[in-house]
């Protein structure tokens, strides 16, 4: 032998035993089962997690999670401080997390959103540190940077069997698509799947599978699927609603992307819903069908395809039980991580595909630029969501929002904060007319030839504050409280507490 | 020839509908200071109406207000806020006689004075209410040269009739009676409000059965009623088409000086181009019919 081979065989280790490094292939009940803890305490302890670290969750059962609450509960009890929340979103339904930030057990949080009791008192300047407030796809861009490092992910799902493989289209309780757990699942240092109903090996389809899990609980429920989206199933009876929708559906099909093969994203919002039904009178009229179906998907979406008007629907997160139901059900019904769908930084995000997505604003100024974090008083009461994600690579975005909210302008001079910037949005349609952005004066002149109502996007502000007086400018403090990273993970704009 | 197919009520009180109603463009907007206005709310809802009246948004759009009854203590100061907000129309509720009609553009007149309004701008209309107010319709309708319009109102007319809303019957001599007053006096006729919202399908029902008969349109009690009464009131295509060449066969007349115009080898006539001109007009409004 020569020197080489000598000085190579020193490096490569001896072989020891078949089992050196998977000593439970010894113990064949302990191969089958090593993943299963008998309890989430278990679990926790054997993921290695420490004070400091980072931990996450996935936000699909919305309002009904039950998933957070408890985690972060029994990390409290079980003495964990400092720990960063790194939720793919929170909601209202998450206000006991306010005693878990004020005890020191969380103090950093990364999140697309909050609501309710803790939007309002992280917007009164709880938290020492502010929150990151990402998109969706930020969300993903900012884990693969490094910069959002997720320890331990605890993810919660319907049906997982004893090696990890798991979806949230079988079993009990729901959400449909596991589209944010996908990613966590893939980067996360450990995995820990909370299953409400352990099922027999191999358990298929594995939305998340079992070379990306640690360990697996069985937990009493992960979360309650009525309450996903309450009422986003319904159709509006409230006529500014209609009105919104009717028009936005006139936008979309003037647009000149509304031919055979078109795609299109319509979210979750009341007149959004009821825009996709309108939409549907007129592809049958022009005998077109789409080609794909984005993003959050609804019941709407889903009478759509149903009905052969939507050929695919490309699902990140299932907004009501029908939508779960049809992606169960439907081979043309395809669940994708938050990666595929808006990644800015991945190597194919679906979004690139889009041509017309529907949008909603809390408020929209004159440059466009839209706000869909925090409310007319300042206070966080909202969430980032895929709306800057779509709104920078959809061929045309298109705001629907109302001009005045009781008695609050929705289009304003200036948004108290900006989180999708005016570059990217083409149309905003109000119950009192269109604006079209600037850019595209194509598009302008093509809602115009259809006689649809334009008119430019001072005149629509104007319109709002002869009719509810100029609002008194929001009293902030100095400090900073949530910080919008946009979909690349730059600074777009500060959120500042509120006085009082 | 003011169409008005859609008299949209908004109950006075309402700052958050005041505000917007307009954006549903209906023909009239009637703002409700009667019926849909509780006791406690009669003055801050005239005050609402007084200063909703006066917006720029509202130039665009025929207003209408209705008052409380005269003899009531609220009916001479709605009248006193609407003639001198500047409202288009005012309505008078339970119009049971021509006297009725006469105290209130006796009133009227007084305050276009006080307040230096052009005497006649102020137009009025007279709801129909009761037994009497039917059998009294046409002094009703010729009662004032400022009415442009007299409207049945069902509800209080089928209590007074000791009956009940139902398929329609209850109303047919009255809706008659109220519509033949209303054309022999060259004025408009407007029918009951729908208020079962959720049965759309009744609602176009009985618009067809009162477009039939005659009525220029109806009063509304949602803005959700707004598209689907124009629609139903749309012409179509074949209607639009044939109403053009009627309308350029008698421009063609006219230009030639001939006295009768006939259009494949129809005679073509004074009433025959006013309906033509009404169907226009409706496509020009609302399209064609869906």
């Amino acid at each position: 032998m020569t020197d080489l081979a000598f000085d190579l065989l020193d490096r490569l280790p001896r072989f020891d035993g078949f089992a050196k490094q998977t000593p439970y292939l010894k113990d064949p009940e302990l191969k089958r089962s090593r993943k299963i803890c008998p309890s989430l305490e278990d679990a926790i302890r054997r993921s290695g997690l420490k004070d400091g670290m980072t931990i996450s969750f996935h936000h699909a059962f919305r309002e009904g999670d039950k998933t957070i609450n408890t985690v972060v509960d029994l990390l409290a009890r079980m003495g964990f401080k400092d720990l960063t929340l790194a939720p793919s979103s929170l909601l209202s339904c998450n206000a006991p997390l306010i005693e878990h930030i004020r005890n020191g057990v969380i103090s950093r949080i990364y999140t697309s959103g909050m609501r309710g009791k803790l939007a309002e008192a992280i917007s009164h300047g709880l938290m020492a540190h502010p929150v990151n407030i990402h998109s969706h796809g930020g969300r993903v861009k900012l884990i693969q940077d490094g910069e959002l490092k997720i320890d331990v992910a605890f993810l919660g799902v319907s049906t997982a069997d004893c090696f990890g493989n798991a979806n949230g289209i079988s079993g009990r309780s729901r959400c449909g698509s596991l589209g944010y757990a996908k990613v966590d699942a893939r980067h996360a240092g450990t995995v820990i799947l909370l299953a409400e109903e352990i099922v027999p090996f191999p358990n298929a389809p594995a939305s998340l599978s079992q070379d990306e899990v640690d360990y697996v609980v069985k937990v009493e429920q992960i979360g309650d699927p009525s309450k996903i989206s309450v009422g986003a199933a319904r159709i509006t009876t409230n006529p500014r609603e209609l009105l919104i929708a009717r028009l936005s559906a006139e936008v979309m099909v003037h647009s000149g992307y509304f031919e055979q093969g078109f795609s299109m994203q319509t979210g979750s919002g009341a007149s959004a819903t009821a825009t996709t039904r309108f939409l549907e009178g007129y592809m049958r009229k022009k005998g077109i069908t789409a080609s794909f179906a984005l993003g959050g998907i609804t019941g709407g979406i889903v009478d759509l395809h149903k009905k052969g008007l939507i050929e695919r629907v490309i699902d990140t997160q299932s907004f009501d039980g029908d939508a779960a139901e049809s992606l169960r059900t439907s081979p043309n019904h395809i669940e994708i991580s938050t990666n595929e769908y808006a990644n800015a930084g991945s190597k194919g995000a679906y979004v690139d595909q889009m041509d017309l997505v529907i949008l909603s604003a809390l408020e929209i100024d004159v440059d466009f630029n839209v706000n869909v974090i925090t409310g007319s008083d300042g206070v966080m009461r909202g969430a980032s969501g895929g709306h800057s994600d779509v709104a920078a690579a959809a061929n045309l975005s298109i705001v629907v929002a109302p001009l005045i909210r009781s008695r609050i302008p929705t289009v304003v001079r200036r948004c108290t904060t900006v989180v999708t910037p005016g570059e990217c949005i083409g149309v905003l349609v109000t119950d009192h007319g269109i604006a079209v952005n600037p850019r595209r004066p194509e598009i302008a002149q093509r809602l115009k030839a259809a006689g649809l109502p334009v008119m430019t996007i001072e005149e629509l502000q104007q319109r709002a504050e002869s009719l509810t007086g100029e609002p008194r400018p929001i009293e902030f403090l100095d400090k900073v409280v949530g910080i919008v990273r946009y979909r690349d993970g730059s600074v777009i704009d500060i959120v500042r507490q509120v006085k009082g | 020839m003011k169409l008005r197919r859609s008299m949209l009520f908004l109950p006075g009180a309402n700052a958050a509908m005041l505000s917007t109603a307009f954006v549903y463009k209906p023909d009239s907007i009637m703002f409700d200071l009667e019926d849909a206005v509780s006791l406690r709310e009669k003055d801050s809802a005239r005050i609402l109406v007084f200063n909703a009246l006066q917006l720029p948004v509202y130039r665009e759009i025929e207003t209408v207000v209705r008052i409380n009854p005269l003899n009531t203590p609220f009916g001479h100061l709605d009248l006193e806020a609407a003639v001198r907000a500047g409202v288009d129309v005012v309505r008078l509720p339970k119009t049971d006689s021509a006297e009725d009609v006469e105290v209130l553009e006796r009133e009227v007149e007084r305050i276009e004075r006080a307040c230096g309004r052009e005497i006649g701008s102020t137009k009025l209309m007279a709801a129909i209410e009761s037994a009497s107010g039917v059998i009294n319709a046409l002094a009703i309708a010729k009662a004032s040269p400022r009415l442009i319009g007299i409207a049945l109102a069902g509800f209080d007319y089928v209590m007074d009739m000791q009956t009940e809303r139902g398929d329609g019957t209850e109303l047919f001599y009255a809706r008659c009676a109220v519509l033949h007053a209303a054309r022999a006096a060259k004025i408009d006729a407007f029918d009951v409000v729908w208020s079962d919202l959720n049965d759309e399908a009744g609602f176009l029902k009985e618009v067809d059965l009162i477009k039939r008969l005659g009525f220029n349109g109806k009063s509304l009690i949602n803005p959700r009623q707004i598209e689907l009464l124009h629609n139903a009131y749309a012409p179509t295509e074949e209607e639009v088409e044939y109403a053009g060449r009627v309308v350029t066969a008698a421009a063609e007349g006219e230009r030639k000086g001939l006295g009768v115009v006939s259009l494949n080898g129809k005679m073509i006539d004074g009433p025959v181009i006013d309906h033509a001109r009404r169907v226009l007009q409706r496509a020009e409004a609302s399209g064609t019919r869906k």
